[in-house]
């Protein structure tokens, strides 16, 4: 049933497109431009740093500390006021709060213009959990796959509560292990957000320069929103998909990503 | 969608191709080098199709990796010590797997065939594509427990295996994408169709079947094609057939998509080669093919998800089967043993 309404949108917004292109053509102007995408991860207000010798606190008070962070973004679109869209091609990208490169990436052949929103989903479509072997991002080696329930792991939070069980009696507390996944109902966790742009600003798409999107991502919204998580009743999601995992998933898809500003230059 | 469309409609011109080629050519030539790359004429069109088209040397990369023990941790199990050969690629005589170092799996491992037919994979369907099958022997700590990373390790630092994997997939470091679709080169060709039933299906040569036989064919057709349905003799469904009140132990489909109503549900499995396979279901709890029988006549035990076939008017479970019609069932079954596919060399391990 989706299924064609969605090609007759995609139809008529390439047509759109095409129509927009041949109205405004201007010829000084490249026709396409590049935007930055980064992506700073915080706790609240703190920067993130994985193994920080102090606690992080959550928005309920509970304390934590980090040992892994990582997330899916894919499937990135840019808006025009008009409403015109354009998806980046096979858009698959993997942000690790321990590796540095993984931070940003850059957007390329993007038609240049003036755009109002940025989409993006947190995980992977449902069709590339279940398609083959891939490269890149998507590697079934990039501790993102879980093989048994095989499909990819949208999102992990790793580390340590004082208020989580600690069965172990581990220095920094009980071990917390949040591993979101899962694309089918009842336990869909694929989200897709569009986190809005500063007041009154446009990406502007213009050739010559490449505007740097900086958003902030902020791991405490994985935990407080829709679905309060406190570590006494919950340390752990995953080996696969769960209604808590759902809970967590709809936390992050409120509130964890914001931009913070747009650099122009 | 389309895509599909387009794969099948490929698959097919090329079967009606080669079949206008080759007139009278059999569905798997002794002096083919590559096997299962024709579609048998009694099949339906396949789901998988490699995306690199299988030669001689793909085939035998993939082939090297399956009987390859270096993708366990200590080297002490390859694909091929649960999947054997002449038990149509399932693990002969064990109820449950043993992997390294002898420990016990939890679920019976089943023959390896036709898979380019499957939608989903393992008893419970958690594996939604043929490349993607090793992930779970290699890391599951019951069975090779090892990592990918390391097993790319192991095959980069072996001068023989870079060349081979460089011939087909071009230079450089072995990729987790390679290795997975090297292995699945094999594990694709893996094609059951030469029973004496197939000769039959397809009215060739030594396709007779004795009375008892034919009556056993008219039985399952009649009774059991609701799942065992088509000549792959599955129809890649999820169904509870009556084995269990509760699932504790294995809640099967259940598992995997978290809706209440797939409890008990396990994987329709193939008909063929099933005189090879004993123990029988996920469990390996039947040890012979009577005893199968015996639950359909009598121990299908009631469940919410019991599968509506297995409810007959009046309030009785399973499938009332007189003496005779189990006998001649599972005379039936013993036709459809494949000698050619257990005894193809090309899929033997190279000493
Ligand atoms: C320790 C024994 C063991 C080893 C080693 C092993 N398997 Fe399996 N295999 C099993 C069991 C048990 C199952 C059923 C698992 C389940 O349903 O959860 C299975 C299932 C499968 C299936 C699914 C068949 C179907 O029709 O659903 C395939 C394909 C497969 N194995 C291929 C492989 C390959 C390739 C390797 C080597 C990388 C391998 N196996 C190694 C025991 C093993
Ligand atoms: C309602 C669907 C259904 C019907 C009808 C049905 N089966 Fe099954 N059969 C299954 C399922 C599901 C399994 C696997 C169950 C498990 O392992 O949990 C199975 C397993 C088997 C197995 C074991 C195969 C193996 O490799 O372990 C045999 C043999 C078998 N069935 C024969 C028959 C015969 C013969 C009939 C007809 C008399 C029949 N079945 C009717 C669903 C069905």
């Amino acid at each position: 049933m989706k299924f064609p309404k969605l090609t007759t949108l995609l139809f008529s917004l390439a047509t759109a497109s095409l129509l927009f292109a041949s109205c405004d053509d201007d010829e000084d102007q490249p026709a396409t431009g590049s935007v930055d995408l980064e992506f700073e991860n915080v706790v609240g207000n703190q920067a993130l740093t994985l193994n920080a010798s102090t606690y992080y606190t959550t928005e309920a008070g509970d304390q934590f500390k980090v040992s892994k962070f990582n997330y899916f973004i894919s499937n990135v679109k840019l808006t025009k006021s008009n409403g015109t869209t354009w998806a980046e091609p096979e858009s698959y990208h993997l942000v690790k709060q321990a590796e540095e490169n993984t931070h940003s990436f850059t957007l390329k052949d993007v038609p240049t213009g003036d755009y109002t929103q940025l989409t993006f989903t947190i995980g992977v479509d449902s069709t590339r959990n279940v398609s083959g072997a891939q490269t890149g991002a998507l590697a079934q080696n990039n501790d993102m796959y879980w093989s048994w329930s095989s499909g990819y792991i949208f999102l992990k939070m790793e580390g340590s509560s004082p208020q989580a069980a600690n069965p172990g009696n581990l220095p920094n507390g009980g071990p917390l292990q949040f591993h979101i996944g899962g694309f089918r109902k009842p336990n869909n966790t694929v989200q897709t957000v569009s986190p809005s742009l500063p007041a009154s600003t446009a990406l502007k798409v213009r050739g010559t320069v490449t505007p740097q999107v900086h958003l902030k991502a902020d791991l405490n919204k994985m935990f407080a929103g829709p679905n309060t998580v406190r570590f006494a009743t919950l340390a752990g999601t995953g080996h696969s998909s769960d209604p808590n995992s759902v809970k967590i998933s709809q936390n992050y898809a409120a509130g964890m990503f914001r931009i913070d500003h747009i650099h122009a230059d | 969608m389309i895509r599909k469309a387009t794969g099948w409609l490929a698959v097919a011109l090329a079967a009606l191709l080669s079949a206008a080629c080759h007139p009278d050519r059999d569905v798997r030539p002794a002096d083919e080098e590559v096997p299962g790359t024709v579609v048998p004429g009694n099949f339906p069109a396949p789901v998988y199709t490699p995306p690199i088209a299988t030669t001689p040397a793909s085939f035998a990369l993939g082939r090297q990796l399956f009987y390859d023990a270096r993708l366990s941790r200590d080297g002490s199990v390859s694909c091929g010590s649960c999947h054997q050969q002449f038990a149509a690629f399932a693990h002969a005589g064990h109820t449950l797997s043993h992997g390294i170092d002898g420990r016990l799996g939890t679920r019976n491992a089943p023959a390896l065939q036709n898979l380019r037919w499957g939608r989903s994979f393992m008893w419970d369907g958690g594996v939604s594509n043929l490349e993607i099958i090793p992930l779970a022997p290699i890391n599951n700590p019951l069975e090779m427990d090892e990592t990918l990373e390391n097993v790319l390790r192991k095959l980069n630092a072996d001068a023989g295996y870079r060349q081979r994997f460089a011939a087909v997939y071009g230079e450089g470091p072995i990729n987790a994408q390679q290795f997975l679709r090297a292995l699945a080169q094999f594990t694709a060709a893996l094609t059951s169709a030469n029973s004496r039933y197939d000769h039959y299906a397809r009215g060739e040569a030594g396709g007779t079947l004795t009375t008892d036989e034919l009556r056993g064919l008219a039985l399952v057709r009649q009774r059991c094609s609701g799942c065992h349905a088509t000549d792959l003799f599955t129809d890649e469904t999820y169904r509870n057939n009556g084995l269990n009140r509760t699932f504790a132990a294995d809640s099967g489909r259940v598992h995997i998509t978290g809706r209440p109503a797939e409890r008990g549900l396990f994987k329709v499995p193939s008909l063929r080669n099933v005189a090879l396979t004993a123990p029988y279901m996920h469990d390996g709890r039947f040890q012979t093919l009577a005893e199968v029988l015996a639950h359909y006549d009598h121990g299908v035990q009631d469940s919410p998800t019991l599968d509506a076939q297995l409810r007959q008017p009046g309030g009785r479970l399973g499938i009332p089967l007189t003496a005779q019609e189990q006998a001649d069932i599972q005379a039936f079954l013993l036709t459809l043993t494949d000698h050619d596919f257990i005894n193809d060399k090309r899929l033997a391990e190279r000493q």
